[in-house]
Formats: C-alpha cells, structure tokens, sequence
C-alpha cells in the first residue's frame, strides 16, 4: 500500500505542477467566471423580458371613465403586490372585443369589455382562465375605488420557526448539492482525458514498468483534486469577497443542521468522494480511449450520466427518508449529493460516517476495475486480451 | 527450441520459465526459457515481431504471462524490484514539456528515488555529457537524439542492478550508438545485468556475454556469442591454379564453387589431410583460408534465411 501511495504521490506531484504552472490554468481559474457572467446577462435580461415584454396586456374597450378606474384600481394593487404580478392594462378602441383580437397589428391577449359593475373578458380559453382572477380583482378594486379596504397586519416578532428554518436548511443543501455537482461536472471531463497524454507520448510504458497501474490511477485523481481545491480556495476567497463587499459582513446564510463548521467539513469530503466516484470511473472509462477523439466522443453520455445522477439527487432532497432519497444514499454516484443535502436537514452525524465509508468502499472498487480493464485492454496482460473494448488493434509483438 | 531450467535465483539476475503470452490466437511468446546471469550483458536477437519486446514486458511485470512464471532479481513481483530495475522502453516516451533534468529526476522518483537526488544526478550526468545548457530546457525543444539520452539518463540515475534496454540502439546515429555502447560496458562494469533486445547483429557481437536468439516467439538458441558462432563449422575458401586433378576427390561432397573459389566446411578430420592432397595432386594453391563464421552466419544458420533476411534489411536501413 504504501508502494502505491508513495509512487501516486510522484505521479499527482507532476500532473499537479504540469497543469498548475501551465499558461491554461489562469483559464481553469477564471472558467466559473463565464457562466456567472453569462448567467447574470442572461438573467437580467430575461427578469426584463418575464417584466416587460410577456406580461400579459389586456385592452380595456370600456368607456373611459370605467377605463380611468380600471387603470387606478390597477395602480393601486400594484404598488402592493408588485406590478409584476398583475397583467398590463393599455386602452383599446371601443368596438367588439373579437375584432379586436383578430387585428394582425394587436397586441392584446384579451380585451375587457362592458363596464365595471359587468366587465367581460374575451379572449381564448387559457388566457381567459389565466387572467380571469386577476380581472376580477382589478374590477372588484375598481368598483371599490377609494374604499377598497386596506387592513393592515400586526407584527409579532419570533427569534425561531421551525417552518422557515426546514425550508432554508433545504435551501442550503441544494445550494451545496449544485455546488458539488458543479466542480465535480468541471473536473470529471478533464480526469476523461487525463491517460491520453500518457498513451500519446508512450509515457505509460514507463510507468507501468516502474509503478503499480493504480498508483497512475490514484495520482492522477490526487492530482486533480489538488488543482480544484487551488480552484476552489480561488473561488471561495472571490465568493465571501464579494459577499463581504455586495451584502455587508453581517450577512447570515441559514445554519445547516450539523452546523456550519461540520457542514463545510462533510461539504469538503462529499465533494472530495463525488470527484473520486465520478473521476475513477472516468478514468476508467477515458483509459479505455486511445485518441482525443474517442475521449471527445465519449463526453456527452458522460455528461448525460452525471445529470441523471444529479437530478436524482436533488430529488431525493425533497423526500427526506423516502425510498428515493434512500436510494440516493445507496446508489454511490448520487450518495454524496444526497448525503450533503441531509447534512444540510437532519443533525445526526452517523449516517455520514456510514456513507464515507460506504463511498469510499466504491472508489476504491472502480479504481481496482478501472486499473483491470486498462491492464487487460490497453497494456493487453492477462488472459482473453484479444477482445477490444474500442478498435481492433494489431498484436503488438516486438 | 532450447529449454535450460533455470539454476538457483542468486546467479541469475532474469529468469522465465515456460513463459507464453498470447494476443488472440497469435503466440507472440511460445513456451519460453530464459535465465540472465548476474552482471552479465546478455542481448536477445531476433527480427521484428519475433516476440522480442512481448518477452521483455512480460519478464517485467508490465502484462503477465498467459502460462509460467518469471522472476528479476529474484523476485516473483517484479514490480517489487521497481527500484533495483531500469527499463528503457522500444517506443521512447518523455512529456513534451517537462524540463530534461526534471524528466530525468521524475523517472527516477518513480523508481523511489528521492526527487531531490534525482535533480542533482540528472544534472550532472547532462552536464557530464555536454548537455549542460539543455538541462532547463523544455524536451520538446531537444534534437531527437537529444531526448533519447535524457531517456537513458533516466533509465538509470536510480543505479538500478538491472538494466533492460528495449532496441536501445534504434534511432541513434553512429556517434549515439558509439556513446551507448561504451555506457553499456561502463555500467556492466560496475556490476550491473545488462539485457537488451536488439535486431542489430553488429551490436550484440560486441557487447554480449550471451545472446537468445528468438525466432516465432521461441529461443532458438541460448549461449555465448562464441557458442553461436561454434555452431557452424569454419569455412575453408581455396583457390587453385588447376581446375581439375586427382586432387578434387579430396574436397568434401558439398563444397560449393563461386568466385572463382572452391568454398566447404573444414573437415572434421582437420586441413592436414586435405592440404597433403592438394599438394600430392599439383592442385597448385593460390590461397587458402579458413574463416570461423560470424554471428551473422550463425544466426541464419539458427534462425533461418528469412530471418535473417528481415535482420540484414534492417541493419541496412540503420545504417542508412
């Protein structure tokens, strides 16, 4: 064992310092910036069009008197439940509300029509279900005009509740669930990869003479757990940064329920034991490949897999104790997304160290299948080598 | 095929018994026996795929044989011997931009040689072999020949007791080869098993104790290069002025005539005889000479023509 850990060590040590000293790397650090980026673009923008542009616009063929109140009832319910809440009102020519909407130049949805004791609501069936509550409302506010009453709500102040506390904790472990699930999908493409340069350069003829294959395996993961913790702690620094500067430091996240010192320590390990699960098979599976190609080529069904595991973990967040958050738990890829959600709502500390354990068993399993595929198929030792798992190559005698 | 059972561990530093490895229903090793003797520089023979390199990664640990065992350094794991082992693989392989004496250091480390030591070796062995200012350099930038010696360097800046060299000579111009054989010699001086497998007759006659010659898959001879060569007897080329005679009755049934030159085996009763007949029938001597065979006879003579052919074809292309 310590053969094997000695030699991983030397071969983590050169995977870490021929990425981190490489020019690429400043790209893996400042990688999580362009979703960000994009995802804040895009967001704003879509905020914008969800606000502006697809609420819903309703023409008012009313008389104008009927329409002023609609208007004023529509402002004075907006400046309480939100604008955004409520369809926008915009004044249409008074005729029949069917030629109205057939008008190719129309924007309305639906036109209100009659008056604001008897208001009529045309438009197609959806819309009419959708905007039907609204328009009552609106119409209800309208008839009431100044008179609408305004019942104002006593406060009474408590320092804990339960209910809000379950629905923050839940909160915080999909927060940490799409934390994981995020640099383990960042650093599991890469581990694909990672045995090409090896196989390319003829590297690994030198390493399976001097080191046990699980040793390259094992250095390898070893390597890029490294280099995302370098990320990470990057990453981390920029985050509570830019919280300190955006929020002010008197911001208090919800407390998980094995509080934050052992929710951060089970956060590092689950994300250790999710890159390792997921990085093992990886590696297993991108040994396999002999190009770049093959690797390019088995990205997307990887990518595919570790969504179907991550939507089932986030499921299973859901249903605390249910038989799907159970198999979550069992079911080793999704065990540490389902276990750092748990860590997040229930305090007991036992079932982790059963799951870590549990876990690490199946690293340790796939690492030791990974290595016997890449001995039995790639370096062709043992017996029934002639089967192939990618192409047919020729016997490789002297 | 020759079969030697193996004697006890202590004298041989490589021994595999009955070895084969199949790919398919192709045998690239058939039943082999091999035993390198401690200290010795011992060089496997044999045309492409005639299962040179399969042997040498199975007597290494690098894929397991299909049927029998081997030992190095008498160990049954030769991962085990990991430290005490350096091996120079056929297909060369560095990473593009790792620094030369970080590259050698690193093949070092992976042999359990501290990182540090293996930076300071690696240093001046460059710098002993006028590679000084390529010591930071970066090895994609390193001439060819350049890389391979950074390779060799880490092949052995561990010390390792046994060296396997994997067709070390190829790719090397006549001034690499040169340097490589006299760091063979040097290391088999200080003690060190030096077995390499190459397809260049030339080299092997110079440096080996002892030579496999593997053919198919199989050794077809174990031995000494002088015992190869004993295989064949001497060859008596004789010129005469007289192209007929009672003398011709004193030539072996076989012997051939070419060049202007009667050429056979010296027979076994020796020249005298032949020599009294010649001289008795006015045969009229011009030359007479007689040659012991090179290893390049006894290799076809052992390994057969195409063999050979395939052998002498790449030789050629080397040399070109």
């Amino acid at each position: 064992m310590s053969q094997i850990l000695r030699a991983a060590l030397v071969i983590a040590r050169r995977d870490f310092s021929a990425v981190i000293f490489s020019k690429t790397f400043i790209l893996f650090l400042l990688g999580p910036l362009f979703p960000v980026v994009i995802g804040m673009a895009f967001g704003g923008l879509g905020e914008k069009i969800t606000t502006e542009s697809l609420r819903p616009t309703v023409g008012l063929a009313m008389a104008a008197d009927d329409a002023a109140r609609m208007e004023h009832a529509h402002d004075m319910l907006a400046a309480r439940v939100g604008a955004a809440n409520l369809p926008r009102l915009q004044r249409a020519p008074p005729s029949d509300p069917r030629s109205l909407l057939t008008r190719p130049d129309t924007r309305f949805i639906a036109i209100v029509s009659g008056t604001i004791d008897k208001p009529v609501l045309t438009g197609k069936a959806g819309d009419l279900a959708m905007l039907e509550g609204d328009i009552n409302l609106l119409a209800s506010a309208a008839v009431a005009g100044e008179q609408l009453p305004h019942v104002r709500v006593a406060k009474q102040l408590v320092t804990a509740s339960a209910g809000a506390e379950a629905q923050s904790r839940l909160l915080t472990g999909r927060a940490a669930q799409v934390l994981i699930f995020l640099l383990t999908m960042l650093l599991a493409g890469m581990v694909l990869s990672n045995l090409v340069e090896e196989k390319t350069n003829k590297v690994i003829e030198i390493l399976a003479a001097a080191v046990p294959i699980d040793s390259v395996f094992l250095g390898k993961l070893i390597a890029m757990l490294g280099m995302s913790f370098v990320g990470i702690a990057f990453w981390g620094a920029g985050v509570v940064f830019g919280v300190r500067i955006f929020a002010g430091p008197d911001i208090a996240p919800p407390t998980p329920a094995v509080g934050w010192p052992i929710f951060l320590l089970l956060g590092g390990i689950y994300f250790t034991m999710a890159y390792a699960l997921l990085g093992s098979l990886f590696l297993g599976i991108g040994a396999q490949a002999a190009t770049v190609r093959e690797v390019q080529t088995l990205n997307m069904p990887v990518t595919m897999a570790q969504m179907g595991v991550f939507f089932f973990a986030t499921y299973a967040v859901d249903h605390m104790g249910s038989a799907p958050e159970i198999a979550a738990i069992l079911f080793p890829f999704s065990s540490p997304f389902a276990m750092i959600a748990r860590a997040a709502q229930d305090a007991a500390l036992w079932p982790h160290i059963v799951a870590i354990i549990w876990q690490a068993i199946w690293v340790a399993a796939i690492i030791r299948l990974g290595v016997g595929l890449f001995r039995r198929h790639v370096l062709k030792s043992g017996q029934g080598s002639s089967r192939k798992l990618f192409r047919r190559r020729s016997a490789p005698a002297s | 095929m020759i079969r030697n059972n193996p004697a006890p561990s202590s004298a041989y530093a490589v021994e595999g018994h009955a070895l084969v490895k199949t790919f398919g229903k192709f045998r690239a090793v058939d039943g082999i026996d091999i035993a390198v003797p401690a200290g010795s520089i011992y060089g496997i023979l044999g045309p492409n795929g005639a299962g040179k390199t399969t042997l040498l990664r199975t007597l290494l640990g690098i894929i397991d044989p299909d049927e029998g065992h081997r030992r190095l350094l008498g160990d049954d794991v030769p991962l085990r011997q990991a430290r005490a082992i350096g091996y120079l693989p056929e297909e060369r392989g560095l990473y593009p931009s790792m620094k030369a004496a970080e590259a050698i250091a690193f093949m070092g480390a992976l042999r359990g040689l501290p990182i540090k030591v293996g930076r300071e070796r690696a240093r001046a062995m460059l710098t002993e072999h006028g590679m000084g200012a390529s010591v930071d350099k970066p090895i994609r930038q390193l001439s060819k020949g350049m890389a391979q010696t950074v390779q060799l360097f880490g092949t052995i800046v561990h010390e390792p007791k046994l060296i396997v060299l994997d067709e070390p000579f190829s790719g090397l111009d006549a001034i690499n080869q040169g340097k490589l054989e006299t760091l063979i010699r040097d290391q088999a001086r200080r003690g060190v098993t030096i077995l390499f497998s190459t397809h260049v007759i030339a080299h092997a006659e110079r440096l080996c104790e002892r030579i496999a010659i593997v053919a198919g898959g199989q050794i077809r001879f174990e031995g000494s290069v002088s015992e190869a060569r004993d295989k064949l007897r001497p060859q008596v080329r004789l010129r005469t002025r007289a192209s007929d005679g009672s003398w011709r009755r004193a030539l072996p049934a076989e012997t051939l005539a070419a060049d202007g030159a009667w050429h056979f085996d010296l027979p076994d009763e020796g020249i005298e005889p032949l020599l009294r007949a010649l001289l008795d029938g006015q045969a009229g001597i011009e030359s007479l000479s007689i040659e012991r065979p090179g290893l390049h006879d006894a290799f076809v003579s052992i390994a057969g023509a195409a063999a050979a052919r395939q052998m002498q074809g790449a030789e050629e292309e080397l040399a070109g």
